[in-house]
């Protein structure tokens, strides 16, 4: 055996015997390392005759390769089975429970409320506002409420403490005057809805002191009250995502409005759920009309020019038969396990592209 | 407003069902609220024909009847003791639903002591339709076999109950009702006008009327020789149809004008009055006893009745105890008068006397009825309990409307989009009693005097559209406005991206009361007496709030109150500032009530510096970089002194205040602590000017890695790490693109008194890479200005 092979035999037992890495990179040193026995050998080329040289280069270049790719070899073998065994320390117990991360839900009437934005907002609607606390004028005077008569007392006002000498104020019992403010302030063409808190000195199982109610006002040219029943049925069917919804508009009355009517929709009860849209029920939901020429007039817009509809509606009440909530009570209260179960998660944004809920 | 449907019958010819007249009601907006209708719950229920009444075998009480019934010949046990043979009485079918016993009988026939019954024979008590309980209903051979028990006993009368909206008092009265009804289709009204009675001799009681504002016209009429006797049952029973117990004929005739014509009149014992009777304005010194026992304090503004022994009535509200009719009394006066409708509401108010006479004068009675008012009355009396009546004599005289109302026809269309032939508009507004005179395109129409809703042409619109049926509308889509939609303001926005990025972060969104009591107002710098309701719903309810925290804390104690442990709340809603339009402001406010958590890992509570990130995170998803806001002291008392802060832009702007609530707030919610939150003005943030373009800024990335070098500087303990990130901050502005305070420490190598605060300086450098003398000289620059601002060192 020549001793290129004597060498090779057992370089390659010393590196296949190689326990660890350690032990893999003496043997790769005492082989091919500086002063290693492959390296000797490679440096004894130098002195040998060219003939001899020719012979042996290949052979001895051979070695190394081999030498060297059987280090490899064994090194990534080595590798791998260190990386095992320190994995095999490093395990978890993944069933135990992450860090707490509290999980937020957004108010059910909040939510509504963008709703209602969202498919008024498609219709051209802008949203307005105005203040809780109002004077007599814009909540009762400017929208046709004569004084001292009899359909002011069906609003169960809460008045403010009035300074000696000063307006009295009260606490607007509708949106309403959100119109009268729109009007003062806007030129025809208008189309807004108007969200918002209101008033009303009651507090019973269907009645709570604080409300939330949506107005609408249209003043163009050519608005009728088939305008109003349309855009109220579109509403209707969008809010309560359906494709068909069977409605009635009846005479009523509203000091605001003339003529006035009030919106009823049908609705099947199937067990404590309600189905909006048709059924063997009436339900009454929202008021509406045409604006009367006295609001109009007390706004100086000429009634003669412009026209248009106007409606009011409880967005509670709407909150309640879309979502099913039993009562209106636990909406003031804060409850926090009423809001995890009623309540929409931030990720969900109105809107009539992507649905509204 | 309740009539029994046979009433309305007396002015409305119709063949109309039940049902449909209620739809002839709801079209014309008279809003049913409730039918009451016997004749539905004894449906089941018919007259039947006894043949034969055995003893039964086995039971002494029970007998066998057999029974002639709808359902063929029937085996009934009866154990009344007044079923025989020969009898008419009501049979009840196996399976019927028994109203008086709450239960149903069986569906197949039941053995009662061994003999089969096959049904029921019932007493009125059994059909909620009578006390008699003597045994069953014993009923007049002459009804026929199988006629609807309700008929038999006269039950099938339905009471309707309906809304009265206040534009309509003349929907007051049953005649009223049936008007309205006839012009939308259900029939022919029929106007029974009263037939006058010729009195035998002048009215002896003299009628004065001293303020004609407050009373125009006062009709009146004296009876003598009147029985007071109780009223015919047909009165009685229409009476307790509508709910009025009846008393005595001439407190029942009076109450049956003012239901059935919307015509209230006062009947005076004349034996009881002192001289003339008159309508005047009342003196402050006065009082009225009146009919319900009470005693009312008068003032000038009320019109009362006098007459010489002083107040004895107050006008249109309530008549007086010292002249009231008695079973004894024989001649009556009867008035028929017209009150002004908003003295008569001013009066009641103040009184706070609810009387139909009251309701009906504050919403407008007809004054044209004054005097058929008054005939009527005699009419009934008269015939009901005898007595001679004097001539009729009014005073003063019925207030008229002579201005006619323009309508212009073509309004029904522009305003309603109805297509509606003049000539039927003139069918309905004829129908209504309307007296139209056609000058073409317009029409002046005269108002009857019963309706005081209508002023303008809009509301003629109204009367014809109603008429004609909102069913007739058309559906009509608004047309799309096109163009760019601006939805929303920048407010509104903010508050919707803010709740989310809070709901996030884990909190739960609360919608809470825009009330809080005014004690505890008074702790967040509130309390104003113009922010004080004065008629609140409950005492804890009578303030406006200041703030929303209040609320959020209370709500986070009846919370933990309930086993919640950690309770993160917000609201985004108005707070109060003042009672005018712009003192509200719209506010986003966030409170938590922490609980150390206990995780294996061992992870930290919320605290003040949570709250700040949680305000932070709120500015920054409403695009305002934190940064660009300084911390300050806290403005507002309810603010932990030590453990909060003011957000700042610039010296004098506040945008929220974020921290710890003040101990003493907590005391007096009796709220437990610590509680940690914020609140932000959306009103006091800064508004985005509107961009021509929806482009964004070019971005500028730099090629070069930053360098990060750190420092620590010893600084006197009351300095403020802001302090020294801001003076390091300002070393270089190109340059210095972040610090951030990592370690603050104080303790061994730190002198009492100092503590060491150690930050990262983030170095981004543009065009050229830094040097080390570059990043040399920068950092002799931070240490400089940090010294300059702070007096700090580096730390050695």
């Amino acid at each position: 055996m020549s001793e290129i092979e004597t060498i090779e035999t057992e370089a390659l037992r010393a590196i296949d015997g190689a326990g660890d890495l350690q032990a893999l990179d003496a043997v790769r040193v005492a082989e091919l390392g500086k002063k290693g026995r492959v390296s000797g050998l490679m440096k004894t080329l130098g002195q040998m005759s060219p003939e001899q040289r020719q012979d042996m280069g290949p052979k001895l270049n051979a070695l190394k390769n081999r030498v060297a790719d059987a280090v490899e070899a064994r090194k990534a073998v080595l590798e791998d089975a260190a990386l095992e065994a320190q994995l095999a320390t490093e395990k978890l117990d993944l069933t135990l429970p992450p860090r707490p991360e509290p999980v937020g839900a957004l108010h059910p009437v909040m939510q509504v409320f963008e709703e209602i934005a969202a498919i008024f907002g498609d219709m051209g609607f802008t949203v307005a506002e105005g203040p809780d606390i109002e004077d007599d004028w814009h909540n009762f005077t400017a929208l046709n409420f004569p004084e001292g008569h009899p359909a002011r007392e069906t609003h169960d006002t809460f008045f403010m403490e009035t300074p000696e000498g000063g307006d009295p104020k009260v606490l607007r019992t509708h949106t309403s005057p959100v119109q009268i403010r729109t009007m003062m302030t806007e030129k025809p063409p208008i189309r807004i809805i108007a969200p918002g808190r209101v008033y009303r000195n009651d507090w019973d199982a269907t009645h709570t002191p604080m409300f939330h109610q949506v107005e609408g006002l249209v003043i163009e040219k050519d608005i009728h009250m088939g305008h109003l029943k349309g855009c109220l049925i579109d509403f209707v069917k969008a809010f309560f995502e359906v494709d068909e919804v069977e409605a009635r508009f009846r005479p009523h009355f509203f000091p605001f409005t003339e003529p006035s009517a009030e919106m009823d929709v049908k609705y099947t009860k199937k067990g404590e759920t309600i189905e909006i849209g048709a059924g063997d029920r009436w339900m009454e939901i929202l008021g509406s009309g045409m604006v009367h020429p006295n609001v109009l007039r007390n706004c100086g817009i000429n009634p003669d020019e412009y026209q248009g509809f106007a409606f009011g509606m409880g967005v509670d009440r709407l909150a309640m038969l879309k979502y099913g909530m039993p009562d209106l009570r636990p909406y003031f209260e804060a409850d926090a396990v009423w809001t995890r179960h009623y309540g929409f998660r931030p990720w969900l944004m109105p809107s009539i592209s992507g649905g509204l809920s | 407003m309740k009539f029994p449907l046979s009433w309305l019958k007396d002015y409305l010819d119709t063949d109309a069902s039940l049902d449909e007249l209620l739809g002839f009601m709801l079209k014309a907006g008279l809003e049913v609220e409730e039918v009451i209708n016997p004749a539905e719950d004894l449906k089941a229920f018919t007259v039947c024909k006894v043949k034969a009444a055995e003893p039964h075998p086995d039971a002494d009480k029970l007998r066998v009847c057999t029974v002639d019934t709808v359902d063929g010949e029937k085996q009934i046990v009866c154990g009344a003791p007044n079923a025989r043979a020969g009898m008419t009485a009501i049979y009840a079918p196996l399976g019927a639903y028994i109203p008086g016993l709450d239960f149903s009988l069986d569906k197949k026939p039941r053995k009662i002591r061994g003999v089969e019954s096959q049904g029921m024979m019932c007493s009125t008590k059994e059909l909620n339709a009578g006390e008699d309980h003597d045994g069953i209903a014993d009923l007049d051979d002459a009804i026929k076999l199988g006629t609807p028990a309700a008929e038999a006993l006269g039950l099938d009368d339905p009471v309707i109950d309906f809304e009265v909206t206040p534009n309509r008092p003349d929907w007051l009265g049953v005649k009223g009702i049936a008007r309205d009804l006839a012009a939308a289709g259900a029939g022919t009204f029929i106007d029974d006008p009263v037939r006058k009675v010729a009195g035998s001799y002048d009215c002896p009681i003299t009628i004065e009327l001293d303020d004609p504002e407050a009373c125009p016209v006062f009709a009146g009429a004296l009876i003598r020789g009147v029985e007071n006797g109780p009223s015919p049952e047909w009165l009685q029973a229409r009476l307790k149809a509508v709910g009025i117990t009846p008393k005595s004929l001439l407190v029942d005739v009076t109450n049956y004008i003012s239901i059935d014509r919307a015509r209230p009149l006062h009947a005076y014992d004349a034996a009881k009055l002192a001289g003339a009777i008159r309508a005047r304005l009342g003196k402050d010194s006065e009082h009225c006893d009146a009919l319900d026992g009470k005693t009312y304090q008068v003032n000038s503004e009320m019109c009362v009745i006098a007459d010489d022994s002083g107040v004895i009535g107050l006008g249109g509200v309530m008549g007086g105890e010292s002249t009231a009719v008695s079973d004894t009394t024989t001649d009556v006066f009867i008035e028929s008068a017209w009150f002004d409708p908003l003295r008569t509401a001013r009066t009641g108010r103040t009184t706070g006397i609810i009387s139909d006479a009251r309701y009906r004068f504050e919403r407008g009675v007809d004054p044209a009825s004054c005097v058929e008012g008054v005939h009527l009355a005699l009419r009934l009396i008269t015939e009901y309990g005898g007595g001679a009546a004097s001539k009729v004599s009014v005073a003063g005289e019925a207030p008229r409307r002579t201005e006619p109302v323009e309508f212009f026809k073509r309004d029904v269309a522009r305003l309603t989009g109805l297509e509606i032939k003049p000539a039927a508009m003139k069918k309905t507004l004829k129908a209504l009693g309307f007296n139209i005179e056609d000058t073409g395109e317009t029409w002046l129409l005269k108002v009857p005097s019963w309706r005081f809703d209508v002023e303008q042409s809009a509301d003629i619109v109204e009367e014809i559209a109603r008429l004609e049926g909102y069913d007739a509308l058309p559906t009509t889509s608004l047309p799309n406005p096109g163009g760019k939609r601006l939805v929303a303001t920048q407010i509104q926005d903010r508050v919707r991206t803010a709740r989310r990025a809070l709901a996030a972060r884990g909190f739960l969104e609360t919608v809470t009361w825009s009330f809080m009591p005014k004690a505890f107002a008074e702790q967040f710098g509130g309390g104003a007496d113009v922010l004080t309701v004065s008629n609140p719903v409950a005492s804890e309810l009578n303030q406006m709030r200041p703030s929303i925290l209040g609320n959020l804390a209370m709500a986070a104690q009846r919370g933990v109150d309930h086993g919640e442990r950690e309770l993160r709340l917000f609201e985004a809603g108005p707070i109060y500032l003042g009672d005018g339009p712009k003192d509200q402001r719209s506010v986003i406010a966030a409170l938590v009530r922490p609980h150390q958590p206990r995780h294996w890992s061992g992870v930290g509570g919320y605290d003040v510096y949570a709250a700040k990130a949680d305000l932070f995170a709120v500015l920054d998803a409403i695009g305002q970089p934190p940064a660009r806001f300084q911390v300050d002291a806290p403005k507002q008392p309810h603010w932990h002194p030590g453990q909060a802060a003011s957000l700042k832009l610039g010296p004098k702007v506040t945008i929220a205040h974020f921290g710890a609530l003040h101990p003493r707030v907590l005391k007096t919610l009796k709220v437990d602590g610590p509680l940690y939150g914020f609140e932000l003005n959306l009103n006091a943030v800064p508004q985005m000017k509107a961009k021509p373009n929806k482009t964004k800024p070019v971005l500028e990335k730099a090629d070069l890695t930053p360098i990060r070098r750190d420092f620590a500087f010893v600084v006197d303990e009351d300095t403020a790490a802001g302090d020294i990130v801001k003076a390091a901050h300002g070393a270089d502005k190109a340059l210095v693109s972040a610090v951030d305070v990592f370690d603050v420490y104080q303790g061994q190598g730190i002198e009492p008194g100092s503590k060491s605060i150690a930050i990262e300086v983030t170095l981004q450098p543009r065009g050229e890479s830094l040097k080390d003398a570059d990043i040399e000289a920068i950092s002799e620059k931070i240490v400089a200005a940090v010294a300059k601002s702070t007096g700090g060192v580096l730390r050695g």
